[in-house]
This record gives C-alpha cells, sequence and structure tokens, in this order.
C-alpha cells in the first residue's frame, strides 16, 4: 500500500514507467485507473499494489484489515504500508496501528519522514522528536533509519519483514528523508523553507549518496554509472512517447464501474 | 416456516451464512462475548471463535477501514456499528474508500462489504441514540443502502448483501426488533436489493414508507379502510439505493395520489428523492399534490418521552393525513 510519494516503491513493485505516464497522461490503458485517479495515486490487483485516495492516511487500517485476512488465511505474505509524517497525525494512522498491534499482524509500517506535511514542519505535525517512538504504544518495535541510505533501509525492511514472517507482528520503521521538491506543480516551498535548507539536503541526494557508495566498494565506476543513467533516461523517455501517444479514454466509460458489472 | 421477531431473524440467519462459508467474520465493538448489545451475534464467539468474530477497538473509522482491507483480501467481513449515531467517524472510509474503489480502480478492485447498522427513534434513544443516517450513504453512488423492516426481508436482503460483491449499508430499524414478529422460511432465499415491495395492494391513495413508518403507514391504512372504506396502497421502499422508482411511479399513476412518509429530518431526506421522482415523472397522474411527513428539522431526537413523540411521526398523524389526501 504506497501512497502518492511512493513511485519508487510501485516501480519496484513491477509498475512499468510507461505505465506511470499512462496515468500521468490520464490515459485510457491507464493500468491505475483508466485516467480517473489524478497522478501518483497507483495501484494494480496484478502487481498487489493497492489503491489508495487522496485523503491522507485512510490506507493504514486497510493495511491492518489485509493483514489480518493474510493471517487469517495462514498466507506466507506480509504487508507493507507507507505514508508520510504528516499522516501519523490522523486518526486512522492510531486506529490502524492500534488493530494491527493488537493482532500481532504481518504488516510494516513505513514512514518517510520528509519533515514537511506540505508546509506544515514537524514540529507542528507532533511533539515527539522519532514517529518511530510511537510505536511502544501499539506494542510493537519502532526502528528509526537514515531513508536516504539505501543499504539501511533494505536492512531494516529485511529485518521487519522476517519478524512478520515469523507471526512477531508489525514493526514501524522510520525513514528520514527530505523532499527535494515542493509538494506539488503548484507548491512554492520558498514560502515555507529556505533555499539554503533546500541545497543542503541535496548534498545527500541518496542516488548520488548510493553511486559514491558502490564507488567506494569498487562495484560501479564513474563511467559505468553514466551509461547506466543515459540508458535509463532513453528508455523512459521513449516509454513516455508512447504513453502520450495512447488514447484518451471514450467519454462513455464515465458511468462504467460504479458497481460490479457481471453481478 | 417458524414465526420470529426482527433481531431473531438477523441472528439466525447471519449464524447459517456463517457456518456455511468461513470467508465471513464479524467485527464491531461488543459483537463478541457480549453477543452485541443487541444480542444479534449471541453464542457465535463460542461457536466460531475469536477469529470470526472479532471484538474490535473502540474506533468506528478503524472498524471499516479494517472490514475494507479484509474485503480487499478474499474476506467477507460484516461489519456492525453500534449504534447508527456513532457511525459519523467511519464516514470518510464509507465515502471515500468503500465506496469509490472500484470506480477510482475501474473495476480492478471491489469491497465485498456489509456494514449493519441500527437507526432509527422511538426507544427512548436520546439525541445519540436514534438517529437516522439514510440519507447521507443513499447520496453516494457505489454505495448501495437497504432498509428492511420484516423478519422476512431482513432475512432475505442480508443473504443478499453477504453476496453482493459492493459495499452494502443494511441498515436496521432498532424499534422493529422486537416489535415486529413475521413468518421466516427455514430454507435459504434471498430477497433481491433494489426491489420496492407492495405490502399492502389498495387504489386511492399510495403510502411510500420504508423501517418503522412503514408499518406505521400499514397500521393507518387498515384504519382507513376499516372506518371510512379507503383503500391505501402501502409501499416499503426497502432498498434506497438504488431506489425503485418504478414500483413506486407504477402505484402513483393507479392511485393519483401519494403520500412519502420518514422519520428522518424532512430536509433534503430520502423522502425529498422520492417525491422529486414522482414529481418529474408523474406529475401529470397525480389528483392532489403529493404530502410528504417527515421527522422535524432539529438536530436529534430527545429524550424526554412527550418531545420524542412530538418528534416522531405516528399513526394517528399518518391516518389523517391520509384521509385528508383521501378526500382531496
Amino acid at each position: 500500500l504506497p501512497y502518492y510519494r511512493d513511485l519508487g516503491v510501485v516501480l519496484v513493485a513491477g509498475m512499468t514507467p510507461e505505465e506511470v505516464f499512462l496515468g500521468l497522461f490520464a490515459k485510457a490503458s491507464d493500468p491505475t485507473s483508466a485516467g480517473r485517479q489524478m497522478p501518483a495515486h497507483w495501484g494494480s490487483r496484478r502487481l498487489g499494489i493497492m489503491s489508495h485516495s487522496s485523503p491522507i492516511g485512510t490506507q493504514i487500517p486497510h493495511a491492518a484489515g489485509i493483514a489480518y485476512a493474510v493471517k487469517y488465511r495462514a498466507e506466507d505474505a506480509v504487508v507493507a504500508c507507507w505514508f508520510g509524517e504528516g499522516a501519523t497525525s490522523e486518526g486512522d494512522w492510531h486506529e490502524g496501528l492500534n488493530f494491527a498491534g493488537i493482532h500481532e499482524l504481518p504488516v510494516i509500517f513505513v514512514c518517510e519522514n520528509n519533515h514537511y506535511a506540505i508546509s506544515v514542519t514537524q514540529s507542528k505535525q507532533m511533539a515527539v522528536e522519532d514517529v518511530a517512538s510511537r510505536a511502544e504504544g501499539y506494542g510493537f518495535p519502532g526502528v528509526v533509519v537514515d531513508g536516504n541510505d539505501p543499504i539501511s533501509c533494505y536492512a531494516a525492511m529485511k529485518t521487519a519483514v522476517e519478524r512478520a514472517r515469523a507471526g512477531a507482528g508489525p514493526t514501524l520503521i522510520e525513514a528520514k528523508t527530505y523532499r527535494f521538491q515542493p509538494h506539488t506543480s503548484d507548491d512554492d516551498d520558498r514560502s515555507y523553507r529556505s533555499r539554503e535548507e533546500v541545497d543542503e539536503a541535496k548534498r545527500h541526494d541518496p542516488i548520488i549518496r548510493f553511486g559514491a557508495e558502490l564507488k567506494r566498494l569498487g562495484i560501479a565506476e564513474d563511467a559505468g554509472l553514466e551509461t547506466l543513467a543515459a540508458e535509463v533516461k532513453a528508455d523512459v523517455d521513449a516509454q513516455i512517447d508512447a504513453a502520450w501517444n495512447a488514447p484518451d479514454p471514450d467519454p462513455d466509460t464515465l458511468l462504467r464501474h460504479v458497481f460490479a458489472e457481471d453481478a | 416456516m417458524s414465526e420470529k421477531n426482527v433481531v431473531t431473524a438477523i441472528h439466525d440467519a447471519l449464524h447459517d451464512e456463517m457456518a456455511a462459508d468461513d470467508r465471513i467474520v464479524v467485527l464491531g465493538e461488543d459483537v463478541g462475548a457480549r453477543g452485541g448489545v443487541f444480542r444479534v451475534t449471541l453464542g457465535f464467539f463460542d461457536e466460531f471463535g475469536e477469529a470470526r468474530v472479532i471484538d474490535t477497538p473502540l474506533a468506528e473509522s478503524g472498524i471499516i477501514g479494517v472490514a475494507i482491507g479484509m474485503a480487499l483480501h478474499g474476506l467477507l467481513p460484516i461489519a456492525e456499528i453500534e449504534f447508527a449515531d456513532f457511525i459519523h467517524p467511519a464516514f470518510d472510509q464509507i465515502v471515500s474508500e468503500a465506496a469509490r474503489m472500484r470506480y477510482r480502480t475501474n473495476g480492478d478492485f471491489g469491497v465485498p462489504l456489509v456494514i449493519r447498522v441500527p437507526w432509527g427513534g422511538g426507544i427512548h434513544g436520546a439525541l445519540y441514540h436514534s438517529q437516522s443516517i439514510e440519507a447521507f450513504y443513499a447520496h453516494v453512488p457505489g454505495l448501495k443502502v437497504v432498509v428492511p423492516s420484516t423478519p422476512y426481508d431482513a432475512v432475505g436482503m442480508l443473504r443478499s448483501a453477504i453476496r453482493d460483491p459492493d459495499p452494502v449499508m443494511f441498515l436496521e430499524h432498532k424499534k422493529t426488533y422486537r416489535l415486529v414478529k413475521g413468518e421466516v422460511p427455514e430454507e435459504p432465499f434471498e430477497v433481491p436489493i433494489g426491489p420496492a415491495d407492495v405490502k399492502r395492494e389498495g387504489t386511492d391513495l399510495t403510502a411510500i414508507a420504508y423501517g418503522m413508518m412503514m408499518h406505521l403507514c400499514l397500521e393507518a391504512a387498515a384504519r382507513l379502510h376499516k372506518e371510512e372504506g379507503i383503500s391505501v396502497e402501502v409501499i416499503d421502499v426497502r432498498t434506497l439505493a438504488p431506489l425503485d422508482t418504478a414500483t413506486i411511479l407504477s402505484s402513483v399513476r393507479k392511485t393519483g395520489k401519494a403520500i412519502v412518509v420518514y422519520e428522518d429530518n424532512r430536509s433534503f431526506g430520502a423522502g425529498a428523492e422520492i417525491v422529486a421522482s414522482i414529481a418529474e415523472e408523474a406529475m401529470l397522474d397525480l389528483d392532489a399534490p403529493v404530502v410528504r411527513i417527515g421527522g422535524p428539522d432539529v438536530p436529534a431526537m430527545p429524550f424526554s418521552t412527550p418531545l420524542e413523540h412530538a418528534f416522531l411521526p405516528d399513526a394517528d398523524l399518518i391516518h389523517d393525513r391520509m384521509l385528508e389526501l383521501a378526500r382531496f
């Protein structure tokens, strides 16, 4: 269950850049919603990506409910649910984590703490330093990781997945990170944060950092990384063109799928 | 056949459904060891176990949100909201999530969820145990809203709701629970969601109602027939969304007169939609203006007996308004 900042999550889950852009351009073949949802509201039964809406935090109880069904059906699956630190203020966030804790469900709650809910800073969102500390109130572990370090994130997730698979219950992972861009294309973040702060944060860009780490370990070289970036860009550009040229939805589809059509 | 009251009928049907299909789980406040505040799930906890009969935390949005998750992953959850008056925290989950899931995914995901909600007044429930909530949800595409008021309909529509691939608001009028009795077949049967039911045939005017008001309409109609020889047709709407306007319009075209009765606040209530449909489709068949009886536009039903009576339409009021309409 990703939320709208989780382009990376849905790409890892198997959504292609073309499919992402079919949604961005609201095309008929957009696998998420056939052009109904606004961009960045992904979903796909085929890929196991649960649909989400724009009201914040509503997916948290869904994650608990899905995890309950996983446990009830004795499946070897783990549910992961992402959200920002702003979402942790919502009642649904508390209600979902509370239920998951009571029933020791196989679910991982991942907070991408970028310190801003649109313009509101963390200090006006909560009186605690770490979202992770709230996990204690639900009876399961909360861990803080450097969200700009892929290896730390991987390690925390691996531990949490193993814990869930072992039947030991949920984990709350707080990944501290930063939002380099404004909230949306309509947002002007200069009204609430300094350029110096943003520039400083960009020095910790996880893509650059991870590249440097790969070079330090002798796994990659500059030339290889540059070639990779060029290949990826060319591939994505081609997929964007394909998405752009796909047909728009037929206006007649407006009335479809309010209820099951084969019922 | 056996005679049951509404609450026993729902209990027995729910029990049989759970016994037949282990995808069904019930969740809500006090549904476990206590068997629900109205005893609808009495004995379920011992028979089906705590994994299927889930006492939830006291958090209505969480109850519905968790149930949506269950429905998205192969279960058939039946969520109980203890009283309709407490459902408001779950409005976002019902409206933004359950109702819109299928549409926003172009049919990729569906939410086969039943939300059981005891509603309605006349039981000295005061401001927060008497409310009508049907109009909020009947307004939302993607939700089905049913309001059965007899044991037979409650059983048949509960079975249909459980088999429905989309979310169904299953509204049970509290006053009917132990007051209304009727025959219920032993063998399984379904009453489809959608069609209204003519509970009493008549020729002089059409009364359209649901819930406890439908029973008061039947009572008033019986008196008018006996005392005045007036023949009233009573339509039990049974399903508010989708609304069966065909049955309503057909009856109104036959009688030429319509009275719509509901206990919700009058303005913008379900009755307003019914009257609008008649005005749009059957205006030229009418012999009199449509009569609309609803609860007054005050925030809720007071505790005091005289105030509660002043709020609720009763059989005498309905009788008198029917008589006026018949003589128009």
